[in-house]
């Protein structure tokens, strides 16, 4: 299998092909070749790339370095300098004051790190995660050592708050803060919880820390229990995630036993304990509230807000719920500092992210990049590829509320911000790559399935709102949906946004939203053409 | 293990353990390290662990160190295994089945020959 290393874009808008852009590429193609650098580099045009004046460019990923105004004879130089010594062409970068529109963010993110940058997984899969000494010889409760004896509450939370760290569980909401808000409430009895309930469908980067550093995230609620005043914790386990409850409760023990957890921790009079609670496989148990009622020993369901947990938690009192990724990312920044941490990723996300990447692609698995790569250069670089040198035609972000990505955002920086000003969303870190053989469709249908079966049907936008669009999804992907079922279908995703109660249905209705903003054409053609385009739906005539 | 009652005490347990992991680096010791979060065992890594421990005993080998460890990221690879021999380079196989798993004790940890068909890049 070819392993590409490197990933060379050249702008094709209207502007840069009258400039030569064609010939650039080429070239570059050429000289490539004469390098013998076919397998390892690969090369395409990239549409818009926003407005520029040194156009045409052409961008070198993993280091985001832009090249241009470049000419057809300058494309040697490049290729030698480049990608065949290893060092920037300084003489052909574009200066940065032309940059603007789409591609100024490549300037912003940092570090050249052609490798996997591992913060959160830096031990998952080195040291033996039943041996508390592993973990210690890898660095591990010195983080814990220095916030007990050397740094105040305050400290530990400013330093949290410098390191822009944002919470890993979905919703991106800055963890200094939440843990300021916690820390805040003059409260005597206070919690930390564990999100560990990870059911988003494709993600398991949660399961994978647990069962693979489960100290790490021991080792920062604990930190997290002293910046915020509390003495008791609990993990929120998936229930299917046995091997990850036993690894914890292992590691539970033998930090107990060194006076990492427990009574007196690290000869201080701060104490702390945690349980490990095991959920019984409902998806709505992963929003907080939801979570919190389960541990309660209720149904889960999720709680009107205000008031929210970090006033009134777990049995009224304050409580701090963060999620597996967010956690164990706390030693680490602790350890190095802010300043570290802010070295990765972008200005507005600083840090790295965990993917689990899925479908049809050569490798399958998991990563951890610095906030800000794009979706091209995971397809590319790090999933070696499409699967058959198939076409990329849409990823599906965050498991099921994440969002669809057409092929045009592939080249978006992953990070929160540019995200979110691109109108999706980063959801938990799953990311289901699918090929021209994939029906939009039916991927809706089965996103909308999903939401239907796990809608906990406290309200009612949620409960009728989810079923009513699967039987829409249905009867089109049948050969029976009419175009007033369009409409209805945005009225649902609309409705389904703005009126539920909790997370899970405001963003049940992204899929079908996307799939309508992104993909209306192929929508139409099972309804006015009674076809299935990719041949994946069964157009069977029935109707529900 | 004692009880950590400062930073210094914990800096001195991860020296002496750094320090016996040296003595036992340098004296050649063998590692053997098998990949066994859900995504190994899912793909065989406790059959592939049972064939490695009963290797050792059936060839009546000693000085081998096997221990587990979590999922790296490359679960399609699964089931992993590492072997280290004294302070030399780790090297990583994928897809190690039963059989893979007596060659590799018998031919890598016993001999020092690296299966080169199996070895996958880090
Ligand atoms: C339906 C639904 C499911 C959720 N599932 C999870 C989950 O499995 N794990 C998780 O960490 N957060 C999940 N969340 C988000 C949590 O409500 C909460 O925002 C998160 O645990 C906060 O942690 P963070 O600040 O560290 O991201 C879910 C939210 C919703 C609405």
């Amino acid at each position: 299998m070819k392993t590409i290393r490197s990933m060379v874009l050249v702008s094709s808008d209207p502007l840069s092909m009258e400039r030569g852009a064609q010939q650039v590429f080429d070239n570059l193609q050429s000289e490539i070749k004469s390098f013998g650098l076919e397998d390892e580099i690969s090369l395409s045009m990239v549409g818009d790339v926003g407005r520029h004046d040194a156009l045409p460019l052409v961008i070198v990923y993993p280091e985001a370095t832009i090249y241009g105004p470049v000419k057809p004879q300058d494309t040697r130089l490049l290729v030698e300098e480049h990608l065949y010594k290893g060092r920037t062409a300084s003489e052909l970068t574009a200066s940065i004051r032309e940059l603007s529109g789409k591609i100024a963010w490549v300037n912003a993110r940092k570090g050249t790190i052609p490798a996997q940058q591992r913060i959160v997984l830096q031990r998952a899969g080195i040291i033996d995660p039943t041996n508390i000494e592993d973990y210690i010889v890898h660095d591990g409760y010195q983080a814990l050592g220095k916030v007990l004896t050397e740094m105040t509450p305050a400290d530990v939370i400013n330093e949290l708050k410098n390191s822009g760290l944002r919470g890993r569980g979905g919703a991106g909401f800055p963890t200094g803060l939440k843990w300021g808000f916690v820390a805040g409430t003059g409260n005597k009895k206070k919690y930390v919880v564990c999100n560990a309930d990870e059911s988003e469908p494709g993600t398991f980067k949660d399961r994978l820390i647990l069962e693979g550093d489960p100290h790490s995230i021991l080792e920062a609620m604990t930190i997290a229990a002293y910046a915020v005043g509390a003495d008791e914790g609990y993990v929120y386990v998936r229930g299917e995630y046995a091997l990850a409850q036993e690894r914890l409760k292992i590691a539970i023990e033998q930090a107990k036993e060194m006076g990492m957890l427990g009574d007196n921790i690290f000869g201080t009079n701060f104490s702390f304990n945690i349980h490990v609670h095991s959920g019984a496989g409902a998806y709505i148990c992963g929003e907080e509230t939801a979570l919190l009622e389960s541990i309660e020993g209720r149904r889960g369901e999720p709680r009107p807000r205000p008031p929210y947990p970090t006033t009134e938690g777990l049995w009224g009192k304050p409580t701090l719920v963060n999620n597996v990724e967010t956690l164990a990312n706390v030693p680490a920044i602790i350890f190095h500092g802010a300043d570290w941490f802010r070295s990765f990723g972008t200005p507005s996300s600083p840090g790295t992210k965990v993917y689990t990447i899925l479908g049809n692609v050569n490798v399958t698995g998991l990563i951890e990049v610095p906030m800000g790569i794009t979706l091209r250069e995971v397809i590319t670089i790090y999933a070696k590829g499409m699967k058959n040198g198939a076409t990329f035609k849409m990823a599906q972000t965050g498991g099921s509320s994440g969002s669809i990505i057409p092929a045009s955002l592939q080249d978006t920086p992953m990070d929160y911000d540019s995200f979110s000003r691109s109108g999706v969303s980063l959801g938990s870190g799953a990311l289901l790559i699918c090929d021209d053989n994939n029906c939009v469709v039916d991927l809706a249908k089965v996103l909308q399935n999903f939401f239907r079966v796990e809608s906990c049907s406290k309200c009612n936008p949620c409960r009728i709102g989810n079923e009513r669009a699967y039987q829409i999804l249905n009867n089109i992907s049948e050969g029976t949906g009419t175009m007033q079922d369009l409409e209805d279908l945005t009225m649902i995703s609309t409705n389904l946004s703005e009126l539920s109660n909790c997370g899970l249905g405001q963003t049940a209705g992204t899929p079908i939203r996307d799939v309508l903003d992104h993909f209306r054409a192929e929508v139409e053609a099972h309804i006015k053409l009674k076809v299935c385009p990719t041949g994946v739906c069964p157009m069977s005539g029935k109707r529900k | 293990m004692p009880t950590i009652n400062s930073l210094d005490d914990l800096k001195k347990i991860r020296e002496e353990a750094l320090k016996k992991r040296d003595v036992k680096n340098t004296a050649g010791q063998k590692q053997v390290i098998v990949g066994m979060g859900t995504c190994g065992i899912a793909a065989g890594a406790r059959e592939t662990m049972k064939a490695i421990l009963e290797t050792i005993e059936n060839d009546n080998l000693s000085g081998i160190v096997v221990t587990q460890t979590g999922c790296i990221g490359v679960c399609e690879m699964e089931p992993i295994v590492q072997v280290q021999i004294g302070e030399g380079e780790k090297i990583t196989y994928g897809k190690v089945d039963k059989a893979t798993a007596q060659r590799i004790i018998e031919e890598h940890v016993v001999n020092g020959n690296v299966l080169k068909d199996k070895v996958i890049p880090m």
